[in-house]
Protein backbone atom coordinates (compact mmCIF):
# COMPACT_ATOMS: atom_id res chain seq x y z
CA UNK A 1 0.00 0.00 0.00
CA UNK A 2 1.50 3.31 -0.49
CA UNK A 3 2.00 5.29 2.40
CA UNK A 4 1.41 8.99 0.33
CA UNK A 5 -2.29 7.68 -0.22
CA UNK A 6 -3.00 7.35 3.42
CA UNK A 7 -1.46 11.19 4.21
CA UNK A 8 -3.05 12.62 1.02
CA UNK A 9 -6.44 11.68 1.71
CA UNK A 10 -8.82 13.22 4.49
CA UNK A 11 -11.73 11.43 5.40
CA UNK A 12 -14.27 14.02 4.34
CA UNK A 13 -16.72 15.13 7.22
CA UNK A 14 -20.65 15.44 6.68
CA UNK A 15 -21.95 18.68 6.62
CA UNK A 16 -21.61 21.11 9.58
CA UNK A 17 -26.00 21.81 9.21
CA UNK A 18 -26.42 18.48 8.41
CA UNK A 19 -24.99 17.12 11.78
CA UNK A 20 -26.62 20.47 13.32
CA UNK A 21 -30.21 19.51 11.91
CA UNK A 22 -29.60 15.77 13.52
CA UNK A 23 -28.73 17.26 16.97
CA UNK A 24 -31.66 19.10 16.72
CA UNK A 25 -34.12 16.45 16.08
CA UNK A 26 -32.83 14.41 18.47
CA UNK A 27 -32.98 17.47 21.14
CA UNK A 28 -37.28 17.94 20.20
CA UNK A 29 -37.94 14.27 20.52
CA UNK A 30 -35.95 14.34 23.87
CA UNK A 31 -37.96 16.73 25.13
CA UNK A 32 -41.72 16.26 23.45
CA UNK A 33 -41.00 12.74 25.98
CA UNK A 34 -40.09 14.42 28.79
CA UNK A 35 -42.66 16.87 28.76
CA UNK A 36 -45.55 14.38 27.90
CA UNK A 37 -44.06 12.07 30.52
CA UNK A 38 -44.70 14.84 33.27
CA UNK A 39 -48.52 15.65 31.66
CA UNK A 40 -49.32 12.20 32.24
CA UNK A 41 -48.04 11.78 35.45
CA UNK A 42 -46.15 8.96 34.09
CA UNK A 43 -44.46 7.27 37.03
CA UNK A 44 -42.22 4.35 37.13
CA UNK A 45 -42.26 3.65 40.61
CA UNK A 46 -45.86 2.83 40.57
CA UNK A 47 -45.74 -0.16 38.28
CA UNK A 48 -43.82 -1.59 40.65
CA UNK A 49 -45.44 -0.28 44.17
CA UNK A 50 -48.80 -1.09 42.56
CA UNK A 51 -47.94 -4.94 41.12
CA UNK A 52 -49.03 -6.33 44.07
CA UNK A 53 -52.58 -4.96 43.35
CA UNK A 54 -52.24 -6.13 39.44
CA UNK A 55 -51.13 -9.81 41.01
CA UNK A 56 -54.07 -9.95 43.43
CA UNK A 57 -57.13 -8.49 40.48
CA UNK A 58 -55.05 -11.10 38.16
CA UNK A 59 -55.56 -14.26 40.66
CA UNK A 60 -59.22 -12.83 40.89
CA UNK A 61 -59.66 -13.54 37.24
CA UNK A 62 -58.76 -17.01 37.21
CA UNK A 63 -61.02 -19.23 39.36
CA UNK A 64 -59.34 -22.16 41.72
CA UNK A 65 -57.99 -25.08 39.50
CA UNK A 66 -60.06 -27.60 41.36
CA UNK A 67 -63.12 -25.26 40.08
CA UNK A 68 -61.51 -24.82 36.78
CA UNK A 69 -63.44 -27.79 34.98
CA UNK A 70 -66.88 -26.73 36.10
CA UNK A 71 -66.49 -23.15 36.31
CA UNK A 72 -64.65 -21.96 32.77
CA UNK A 73 -66.09 -25.24 31.42
CA UNK A 74 -69.76 -24.43 32.13
CA UNK A 75 -69.21 -20.73 31.11
CA UNK A 76 -67.21 -21.87 27.84
CA UNK A 77 -70.30 -22.69 25.45
CA UNK A 78 -72.30 -19.71 26.20
CA UNK A 79 -69.60 -17.31 24.68
CA UNK A 80 -69.79 -19.13 21.17
CA UNK A 81 -72.39 -16.92 20.65
CA UNK A 82 -71.05 -12.92 21.36
CA UNK A 83 -67.73 -14.65 19.97
CA UNK A 84 -69.28 -15.34 16.67
CA UNK A 85 -71.30 -12.34 16.87
CA UNK A 86 -67.86 -10.13 17.22
CA UNK A 87 -66.45 -12.34 13.86
CA UNK A 88 -69.73 -11.41 11.85
CA UNK A 89 -68.96 -7.55 12.95
CA UNK A 90 -65.76 -7.73 11.63
CA UNK A 91 -66.59 -9.37 8.48
CA UNK A 92 -69.68 -7.65 7.55
CA UNK A 93 -67.91 -4.35 8.28
CA UNK A 94 -64.90 -5.19 6.08
CA UNK A 95 -67.37 -6.13 3.42
CA UNK A 96 -69.20 -3.01 3.00
CA UNK A 97 -66.23 -1.28 3.80
CA UNK A 98 -64.49 -2.58 0.81
CA UNK A 99 -66.91 -2.68 -1.61
CA UNK A 100 -68.17 0.99 -1.01
CA UNK A 101 -64.30 2.37 -0.93
CA UNK A 102 -63.90 0.47 -4.37
CA UNK A 103 -64.96 3.70 -6.16
CA UNK A 104 -63.44 6.13 -3.74
CA UNK A 105 -60.10 4.40 -4.60
CA UNK A 106 -60.06 5.63 -8.19
CA UNK A 107 -62.27 8.92 -7.69
CA UNK A 108 -59.57 9.75 -5.28
CA UNK A 109 -56.01 8.61 -7.08
CA UNK A 110 -54.60 11.25 -9.11
CA UNK A 111 -53.75 8.57 -11.38
CA UNK A 112 -57.75 7.64 -12.20
CA UNK A 113 -59.61 10.86 -10.92
CA UNK A 114 -62.23 12.27 -13.03
CA UNK A 115 -61.40 15.39 -12.44
CA UNK A 116 -59.71 18.08 -9.92
CA UNK A 117 -63.01 18.58 -7.61
CA UNK A 118 -64.15 15.32 -7.47
CA UNK A 119 -60.92 14.25 -6.49
CA UNK A 120 -60.57 16.85 -3.68
CA UNK A 121 -63.81 16.23 -2.31
CA UNK A 122 -62.98 12.41 -2.31
CA UNK A 123 -60.02 12.92 -0.57
CA UNK A 124 -61.38 15.03 2.09
CA UNK A 125 -64.28 12.73 2.83
CA UNK A 126 -61.53 10.05 3.34
CA UNK A 127 -59.86 12.02 5.73
CA UNK A 128 -62.67 12.67 7.39
CA UNK A 129 -63.88 9.07 7.55
CA UNK A 130 -60.22 8.23 8.86
CA UNK A 131 -59.98 11.04 11.42
CA UNK A 132 -63.17 9.92 13.26
CA UNK A 133 -61.81 6.70 15.42
CA UNK A 134 -63.88 3.40 15.34
CA UNK A 135 -64.76 3.63 18.74
CA UNK A 136 -66.29 7.14 18.32
CA UNK A 137 -68.37 6.22 15.48
CA UNK A 138 -69.80 3.35 17.30
CA UNK A 139 -70.52 5.63 20.60
CA UNK A 140 -72.18 8.04 17.97
CA UNK A 141 -73.90 5.04 16.17
CA UNK A 142 -75.37 3.01 19.39
CA UNK A 143 -78.28 5.72 20.41
CA UNK A 144 -79.18 5.99 16.72
CA UNK A 145 -78.89 2.39 15.69
CA UNK A 146 -80.10 0.85 18.91
CA UNK A 147 -77.65 -1.47 20.71
CA UNK A 148 -76.14 -4.51 19.05
CA UNK A 149 -73.98 -5.86 16.10
CA UNK A 150 -75.79 -3.39 13.88
CA UNK A 151 -74.13 0.20 15.27
CA UNK A 152 -71.12 -2.09 15.29
CA UNK A 153 -71.10 -3.36 11.66
CA UNK A 154 -71.49 -0.09 10.34
CA UNK A 155 -68.92 1.86 12.08
CA UNK A 156 -66.15 -0.78 11.61
CA UNK A 157 -67.77 -0.18 7.56
CA UNK A 158 -66.77 4.02 7.89
CA UNK A 159 -63.78 3.18 8.85
CA UNK A 160 -62.39 0.42 6.70
CA UNK A 161 -63.58 2.80 4.21
CA UNK A 162 -61.41 5.62 4.93
CA UNK A 163 -58.38 2.97 5.41
CA UNK A 164 -58.97 1.07 2.25
CA UNK A 165 -59.47 4.19 0.33
CA UNK A 166 -56.60 5.62 1.40
CA UNK A 167 -53.93 2.96 0.74
CA UNK A 168 -55.64 2.28 -2.51
CA UNK A 169 -55.41 5.16 -3.78
CA UNK A 170 -51.90 5.44 -2.89
CA UNK A 171 -51.44 1.67 -4.69
CA UNK A 172 -53.04 3.16 -8.02
CA UNK A 173 -50.70 6.29 -7.75
CA UNK A 174 -47.55 3.94 -7.81
CA UNK A 175 -48.64 1.61 -10.81
CA UNK A 176 -46.42 1.77 -14.09
CA UNK A 177 -48.46 4.33 -16.23
CA UNK A 178 -47.75 2.45 -19.40
CA UNK A 179 -50.28 0.33 -19.41
CA UNK A 180 -52.62 3.02 -19.18
CA UNK A 181 -51.38 5.41 -21.67
CA UNK A 182 -51.74 2.23 -24.31
CA UNK A 183 -55.02 1.68 -23.64
CA UNK A 184 -56.04 5.89 -23.70
CA UNK A 185 -54.03 5.06 -26.99
CA UNK A 186 -56.16 2.30 -28.33
CA UNK A 187 -59.21 4.34 -27.67
CA UNK A 188 -60.53 2.52 -24.43
CA UNK A 189 -63.29 4.03 -22.59
CA UNK A 190 -62.33 5.17 -18.82
CA UNK A 191 -63.31 2.39 -16.80
CA UNK A 192 -62.59 -0.10 -19.20
CA UNK A 193 -58.82 1.57 -18.71
CA UNK A 194 -59.24 1.05 -15.08
CA UNK A 195 -60.83 -2.53 -15.01
CA UNK A 196 -58.05 -3.57 -17.70
CA UNK A 197 -54.60 -1.85 -17.20
CA UNK A 198 -55.09 -0.77 -13.38
CA UNK A 199 -56.82 -3.31 -11.35
CA UNK A 200 -54.64 -6.07 -12.46
CA UNK A 201 -51.49 -4.25 -11.37
CA UNK A 202 -53.14 -3.29 -6.96
CA UNK A 203 -55.44 -6.57 -6.95
CA UNK A 204 -52.51 -8.69 -4.77
CA UNK A 205 -51.98 -5.86 -2.25
CA UNK A 206 -55.37 -4.45 -1.97
CA UNK A 207 -56.58 -8.18 -0.95
CA UNK A 208 -53.88 -8.25 1.18
CA UNK A 209 -54.93 -4.84 2.78
CA UNK A 210 -58.26 -6.06 2.97
CA UNK A 211 -57.33 -8.89 5.12
CA UNK A 212 -55.26 -6.81 7.24
CA UNK A 213 -58.18 -4.46 7.51
CA UNK A 214 -60.38 -7.65 8.97
CA UNK A 215 -57.18 -8.29 11.30
CA UNK A 216 -57.80 -4.73 12.57
CA UNK A 217 -61.88 -5.21 12.62
CA UNK A 218 -61.75 -8.59 14.78
CA UNK A 219 -59.74 -6.51 17.58
CA UNK A 220 -61.95 -3.88 16.93
CA UNK A 221 -65.30 -5.27 17.06
CA UNK A 222 -64.06 -6.77 20.68
CA UNK A 223 -63.39 -3.18 22.00
CA UNK A 224 -66.43 -1.05 20.17
CA UNK A 225 -68.98 -3.77 21.39
CA UNK A 226 -67.80 -1.97 25.10
CA UNK A 227 -69.91 0.90 24.27
CA UNK A 228 -73.03 -1.56 23.44
CA UNK A 229 -72.20 -2.30 19.96
CA UNK A 230 -73.02 -6.12 20.52
CA UNK A 231 -70.19 -9.18 20.10
CA UNK A 232 -68.24 -10.41 22.78
CA UNK A 233 -67.10 -6.69 24.10
CA UNK A 234 -70.72 -6.33 25.38
CA UNK A 235 -70.56 -9.78 27.09
CA UNK A 236 -67.59 -8.55 28.85
CA UNK A 237 -68.80 -5.24 30.09
CA UNK A 238 -71.67 -7.18 31.22
CA UNK A 239 -69.88 -9.57 33.39
CA UNK A 240 -67.16 -6.54 35.01
CA UNK A 241 -70.83 -4.76 35.74
CA UNK A 242 -71.76 -7.92 37.66
CA UNK A 243 -68.03 -8.42 39.45
CA UNK A 244 -68.13 -11.69 37.86
CA UNK A 245 -63.99 -11.87 37.44
CA UNK A 246 -63.49 -15.64 36.37
CA UNK A 247 -66.35 -14.86 33.52
CA UNK A 248 -63.88 -11.52 32.90
CA UNK A 249 -60.94 -14.16 32.62
CA UNK A 250 -62.58 -16.74 30.64
CA UNK A 251 -63.28 -14.05 27.78
CA UNK A 252 -59.88 -12.59 28.19
CA UNK A 253 -58.22 -15.89 27.14
CA UNK A 254 -61.04 -16.51 24.41
CA UNK A 255 -60.60 -13.34 22.66
CA UNK A 256 -56.47 -13.31 22.91
CA UNK A 257 -56.79 -17.13 21.32
CA UNK A 258 -59.40 -16.20 18.70
CA UNK A 259 -57.18 -12.84 17.49
CA UNK A 260 -54.39 -15.36 17.78
CA UNK A 261 -55.98 -17.69 15.20
CA UNK A 262 -57.06 -14.84 13.10
CA UNK A 263 -54.14 -12.85 12.70
CA UNK A 264 -51.80 -16.38 12.17
CA UNK A 265 -53.94 -16.98 9.25
CA UNK A 266 -54.32 -13.66 7.67
CA UNK A 267 -50.22 -13.19 8.00
CA UNK A 268 -49.88 -16.83 6.06
CA UNK A 269 -52.54 -15.94 3.79
CA UNK A 270 -51.06 -12.44 2.63
CA UNK A 271 -47.59 -14.05 2.47
CA UNK A 272 -48.75 -16.32 0.18
CA UNK A 273 -50.32 -13.23 -1.92
CA UNK A 274 -47.58 -11.27 -3.12
CA UNK B 1 -53.27 10.40 -51.41
CA UNK B 2 -52.63 12.23 -47.76
CA UNK B 3 -53.57 9.72 -44.88
CA UNK B 4 -51.86 11.86 -41.98
CA UNK B 5 -51.17 16.01 -41.99
CA UNK B 6 -49.27 17.97 -39.39
CA UNK B 7 -50.41 21.71 -39.77
CA UNK B 8 -47.90 24.21 -38.22
CA UNK B 9 -47.97 22.02 -35.15
CA UNK B 10 -46.13 23.58 -31.97
CA UNK B 11 -45.98 21.66 -28.24
CA UNK B 12 -45.27 23.90 -25.23
CA UNK B 13 -44.77 21.49 -22.13
CA UNK B 14 -46.33 23.12 -19.02
CA UNK B 15 -42.30 23.59 -17.55
CA UNK B 16 -41.82 25.18 -20.53
CA UNK B 17 -40.27 23.39 -22.75
CA UNK B 18 -40.60 23.88 -26.48
CA UNK B 19 -40.86 20.21 -27.85
CA UNK B 20 -41.92 20.81 -31.47
CA UNK B 21 -41.71 24.49 -33.06
CA UNK B 22 -44.12 24.38 -35.84
CA UNK B 23 -44.05 21.16 -38.08
CA UNK B 24 -45.50 20.49 -41.26
CA UNK B 25 -45.48 17.26 -42.68
CA UNK B 26 -47.69 15.62 -45.28
CA UNK B 27 -47.85 11.85 -45.24
CA UNK B 28 -49.48 9.47 -47.87
CA UNK B 29 -51.12 6.53 -47.23
CA UNK B 30 -49.14 3.43 -46.68
CA UNK B 31 -45.82 4.85 -46.24
CA UNK B 32 -43.64 3.64 -43.78
CA UNK B 33 -42.22 6.63 -42.11
CA UNK B 34 -38.89 6.55 -39.89
CA UNK B 35 -38.40 9.05 -37.53
CA UNK B 36 -34.32 9.87 -36.33
CA UNK B 37 -33.17 12.04 -34.22
CA UNK B 38 -31.14 12.77 -30.54
CA UNK B 39 -33.36 12.17 -27.61
CA UNK B 40 -34.83 15.62 -26.68
CA UNK B 41 -35.11 16.37 -30.52
CA UNK B 42 -39.13 15.94 -30.36
CA UNK B 43 -39.97 12.23 -32.00
CA UNK B 44 -42.10 11.06 -29.03
CA UNK B 45 -43.79 14.32 -28.57
CA UNK B 46 -44.60 14.26 -32.41
CA UNK B 47 -45.57 10.74 -32.75
CA UNK B 48 -48.10 11.12 -29.78
CA UNK B 49 -50.05 14.76 -31.12
CA UNK B 50 -51.07 12.14 -33.64
CA UNK B 51 -53.51 9.93 -31.51
CA UNK B 52 -53.64 13.33 -29.30
CA UNK B 53 -51.75 12.06 -26.22
CA UNK B 54 -50.12 15.07 -26.39
CA UNK B 55 -52.35 17.72 -27.36
CA UNK B 56 -50.43 20.68 -29.66
CA UNK B 57 -50.41 24.12 -28.31
CA UNK B 58 -51.11 25.32 -31.96
CA UNK B 59 -51.55 23.67 -34.90
CA UNK B 60 -53.28 20.61 -35.56
CA UNK B 61 -52.85 16.76 -37.15
CA UNK B 62 -55.51 15.53 -39.40
CA UNK B 63 -56.10 11.49 -39.97
CA UNK B 64 -57.73 10.60 -43.10
CA UNK B 65 -59.66 14.38 -43.20
CA UNK B 66 -60.56 14.08 -39.50
CA UNK B 67 -59.29 16.73 -37.08
CA UNK B 68 -57.71 14.56 -34.27
CA UNK B 69 -56.55 17.78 -32.13
CA UNK B 70 -59.51 19.38 -31.96
CA UNK B 71 -61.30 15.72 -31.37
CA UNK B 72 -62.94 15.17 -27.97
CA UNK B 73 -64.96 12.71 -26.09
CA UNK B 74 -66.54 9.82 -28.37
CA UNK B 75 -65.13 11.25 -31.22
CA UNK B 76 -62.22 11.11 -30.14
CA UNK B 77 -62.07 7.54 -28.94
CA UNK B 78 -63.00 6.56 -32.12
CA UNK B 79 -60.64 8.32 -33.73
CA UNK B 80 -58.02 6.52 -30.93
CA UNK B 81 -59.14 3.24 -32.41
CA UNK B 82 -58.05 3.72 -35.49
CA UNK B 83 -54.33 4.12 -34.65
CA UNK B 84 -52.19 1.59 -32.76
CA UNK B 85 -49.22 2.28 -30.89
CA UNK B 86 -46.23 0.36 -29.29
CA UNK B 87 -44.25 1.42 -27.18
CA UNK B 88 -40.32 1.17 -26.15
CA UNK B 89 -41.06 -0.45 -23.13
CA UNK B 90 -43.98 -2.59 -24.80
CA UNK B 91 -46.72 -1.01 -21.78
CA UNK B 92 -48.04 -4.92 -22.08
CA UNK B 93 -50.39 -5.99 -18.76
CA UNK B 94 -47.54 -8.08 -16.75
CA UNK B 95 -50.11 -9.61 -14.68
CA UNK B 96 -52.60 -10.30 -17.03
CA UNK B 97 -52.68 -13.33 -20.15
CA UNK B 98 -50.96 -12.58 -23.31
CA UNK B 99 -55.08 -12.75 -24.65
CA UNK B 100 -55.96 -10.51 -22.50
CA UNK B 101 -53.58 -7.78 -23.36
CA UNK B 102 -54.22 -8.31 -27.23
CA UNK B 103 -58.03 -8.38 -26.73
CA UNK B 104 -57.83 -4.74 -24.80
CA UNK B 105 -57.07 -3.48 -28.17
CA UNK B 106 -60.65 -4.12 -28.53
CA UNK B 107 -61.54 -2.12 -26.43
CA UNK B 108 -61.92 0.56 -28.41
CA UNK B 109 -64.21 -0.86 -30.91
CA UNK B 110 -66.72 -2.94 -28.75
CA UNK B 111 -69.42 -1.52 -26.32
CA UNK B 112 -68.70 -0.48 -22.86
CA UNK B 113 -70.86 -3.00 -21.18
CA UNK B 114 -68.57 -5.92 -23.14
CA UNK B 115 -65.39 -4.31 -22.63
CA UNK B 116 -66.34 -3.94 -18.34
CA UNK B 117 -67.53 -7.90 -18.32
CA UNK B 118 -64.97 -8.75 -20.29
CA UNK B 119 -67.50 -10.23 -22.89
CA UNK B 120 -65.84 -10.01 -26.08
CA UNK B 121 -67.46 -11.29 -29.22
CA UNK B 122 -66.33 -14.91 -30.12
CA UNK B 123 -65.04 -13.13 -33.55
CA UNK B 124 -62.99 -10.92 -31.52
CA UNK B 125 -61.26 -13.60 -29.56
CA UNK B 126 -60.80 -15.42 -32.94
CA UNK B 127 -59.28 -11.99 -34.14
CA UNK B 128 -57.34 -11.70 -31.01
CA UNK B 129 -55.76 -15.52 -31.72
CA UNK B 130 -55.31 -14.42 -35.59
CA UNK B 131 -52.98 -11.55 -34.52
CA UNK B 132 -50.69 -13.80 -32.45
CA UNK B 133 -50.28 -15.99 -34.99
CA UNK B 134 -49.26 -13.06 -37.93
CA UNK B 135 -46.53 -11.88 -35.20
CA UNK B 136 -45.04 -15.57 -34.84
CA UNK B 137 -46.23 -16.47 -30.81
CA UNK B 138 -50.06 -18.49 -31.23
CA UNK B 139 -48.43 -20.95 -28.32
CA UNK B 140 -48.59 -17.86 -26.23
CA UNK B 141 -51.99 -16.92 -25.54
CA UNK B 142 -52.89 -17.98 -22.26
CA UNK B 143 -49.17 -17.65 -20.95
CA UNK B 144 -48.96 -14.35 -18.45
CA UNK B 145 -47.08 -11.68 -20.45
CA UNK B 146 -44.23 -10.89 -17.69
CA UNK B 147 -43.55 -14.64 -18.65
CA UNK B 148 -42.40 -13.91 -22.26
CA UNK B 149 -38.88 -12.37 -23.31
CA UNK B 150 -38.48 -8.76 -24.37
CA UNK B 151 -38.71 -9.67 -28.40
CA UNK B 152 -42.25 -11.82 -27.80
CA UNK B 153 -43.64 -8.96 -25.63
CA UNK B 154 -42.79 -6.38 -27.99
CA UNK B 155 -44.78 -8.64 -30.54
CA UNK B 156 -47.67 -8.98 -28.61
CA UNK B 157 -47.77 -4.80 -28.19
CA UNK B 158 -47.86 -5.65 -31.87
CA UNK B 159 -50.46 -7.84 -31.88
CA UNK B 160 -52.38 -5.74 -29.00
CA UNK B 161 -52.38 -2.49 -32.00
CA UNK B 162 -53.13 -5.07 -34.76
CA UNK B 163 -56.44 -5.94 -32.87
CA UNK B 164 -58.01 -2.74 -33.47
CA UNK B 165 -57.68 -2.93 -37.20
CA UNK B 166 -56.07 0.15 -37.57
CA UNK B 167 -55.37 2.26 -40.25
CA UNK B 168 -52.16 4.16 -38.79
CA UNK B 169 -49.42 2.75 -36.97
CA UNK B 170 -47.26 4.51 -34.53
CA UNK B 171 -44.26 2.80 -33.09
CA UNK B 172 -42.10 5.32 -30.41
CA UNK B 173 -38.66 3.05 -29.89
CA UNK B 174 -39.47 -0.11 -30.57
CA UNK B 175 -36.78 -2.17 -30.84
CA UNK B 176 -34.50 0.15 -27.99
CA UNK B 177 -34.68 -2.28 -25.42
CA UNK B 178 -33.63 -5.11 -27.30
CA UNK B 179 -30.30 -6.87 -28.27
CA UNK B 180 -29.64 -6.38 -32.07
CA UNK B 181 -31.10 -9.92 -33.47
CA UNK B 182 -34.41 -9.22 -32.14
CA UNK B 183 -34.71 -5.96 -32.91
CA UNK B 184 -34.30 -6.99 -36.67
CA UNK B 185 -37.02 -10.03 -36.33
CA UNK B 186 -38.94 -7.14 -34.68
CA UNK B 187 -38.72 -4.47 -37.19
CA UNK B 188 -39.75 -7.10 -40.26
CA UNK B 189 -42.67 -7.94 -38.68
CA UNK B 190 -43.73 -3.81 -38.09
CA UNK B 191 -42.96 -3.60 -41.64
CA UNK B 192 -44.18 -6.68 -43.40
CA UNK B 193 -47.50 -6.61 -41.47
CA UNK B 194 -47.57 -2.38 -42.51
CA UNK B 195 -47.55 -4.00 -45.62
CA UNK B 196 -49.83 -6.76 -46.01
CA UNK B 197 -52.51 -4.53 -44.18
CA UNK B 198 -51.24 -1.11 -46.05
CA UNK B 199 -51.02 0.24 -43.04
CA UNK B 200 -49.50 3.88 -42.49
CA UNK B 201 -46.74 3.85 -40.04
CA UNK B 202 -44.85 6.03 -38.19
CA UNK B 203 -41.36 4.77 -35.83
CA UNK B 204 -39.04 6.70 -34.06
CA UNK B 205 -35.46 4.99 -34.39
CA UNK B 206 -31.95 6.22 -33.28
CA UNK B 207 -30.15 3.76 -35.01
CA UNK B 208 -29.20 5.20 -38.87
CA UNK B 209 -28.49 1.94 -40.35
CA UNK B 210 -32.03 0.33 -39.12
CA UNK B 211 -33.71 3.66 -40.39
CA UNK B 212 -32.15 3.17 -43.72
CA UNK B 213 -33.04 -0.83 -43.87
CA UNK B 214 -36.36 -0.32 -43.24
CA UNK B 215 -37.98 3.17 -44.15
CA UNK B 216 -39.65 3.97 -47.55
CA UNK B 217 -39.01 8.08 -45.94
CA UNK B 218 -36.77 9.46 -43.19
CA UNK B 219 -37.60 12.28 -41.68
CA UNK B 220 -34.92 14.25 -39.10
CA UNK B 221 -35.99 16.13 -35.93
CA UNK B 222 -33.45 18.16 -33.83
CA UNK B 223 -34.41 20.77 -31.12
CA UNK B 224 -38.46 20.72 -32.19
CA UNK B 225 -37.92 21.36 -35.84
CA UNK B 226 -37.70 18.72 -38.70
CA UNK B 227 -34.46 19.24 -40.20
CA UNK B 228 -34.48 16.35 -43.00
CA UNK B 229 -36.74 15.04 -45.30
CA UNK B 230 -35.80 12.03 -48.03
CA UNK B 231 -34.91 8.86 -49.30
CA UNK B 232 -32.82 6.45 -47.82
CA UNK B 233 -30.59 7.18 -50.46
CA UNK B 234 -30.62 10.26 -49.85
CA UNK B 235 -30.11 10.12 -45.53
CA UNK B 236 -26.29 9.74 -45.77
CA UNK B 237 -23.78 9.70 -43.45
CA UNK B 238 -23.39 13.64 -43.86
CA UNK B 239 -27.41 14.15 -43.43
CA UNK B 240 -26.98 11.92 -40.22
CA UNK B 241 -24.17 14.09 -39.00
CA UNK B 242 -26.52 17.03 -39.98
CA UNK B 243 -29.01 15.91 -38.13
CA UNK B 244 -27.54 14.86 -35.17
CA UNK B 245 -24.86 18.26 -34.89
CA UNK B 246 -22.20 15.92 -34.38
CA UNK B 247 -20.18 13.31 -35.94
CA UNK B 248 -21.54 9.71 -36.12
CA UNK B 249 -20.51 7.30 -33.43
CA UNK B 250 -20.65 3.77 -34.68
CA UNK B 251 -20.86 2.70 -30.88
CA UNK B 252 -23.98 4.79 -30.30
CA UNK B 253 -25.47 5.64 -33.64
CA UNK B 254 -25.38 1.31 -35.28
CA UNK B 255 -27.45 -1.27 -34.23
CA UNK B 256 -25.77 -3.44 -36.68
CA UNK B 257 -27.03 -6.94 -36.91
Amino acid sequence: MAPEATTAVAVPRPPLVGRLRSLLTLGIVAAVVVVSFRQTDFDLLALFTGAADFWKFFGRLVPPLSEVGTDWGKYLPQLAKPLIETLQIAYVGTFFGTLLAMPLIFLASATTALDPVSMWVARVLLTILRSIPDLLWAAILVPILVVGPLPGAVALSLFSIGVLAKLGSETVEAIDPGPVEALRAAGAGRLATIIYAVVPQVAATMVSYILYVFEINVRASVIIGYVGAGGIGFTLQNRLNFFDYTGVGLIIVVIFAVVLVIDGLSVWARSRLI
Amino acid sequence: MSHIEFREVEVTYKTGLRALKGVNLTIPRGQFLVVVGLSGAGKSTLIRTVNNLVVPSKGSVHVGGVDVTAARGRQLRQARSDIGMIFQTFNLVKRSSVLRNVLSGRLGDVPGWRGVLGAFPREDVAYAHECLARVGIPEKAFVRADALSGGQQQRVGIARALAQKPSVMLADEPVASLDPPTSHAVMSDLKRIAREDGITTIVNLHFIDMAREYADRIIGMRDGLVVFDGTPEEATDKAFEEIYGRPIDREKDLRGA
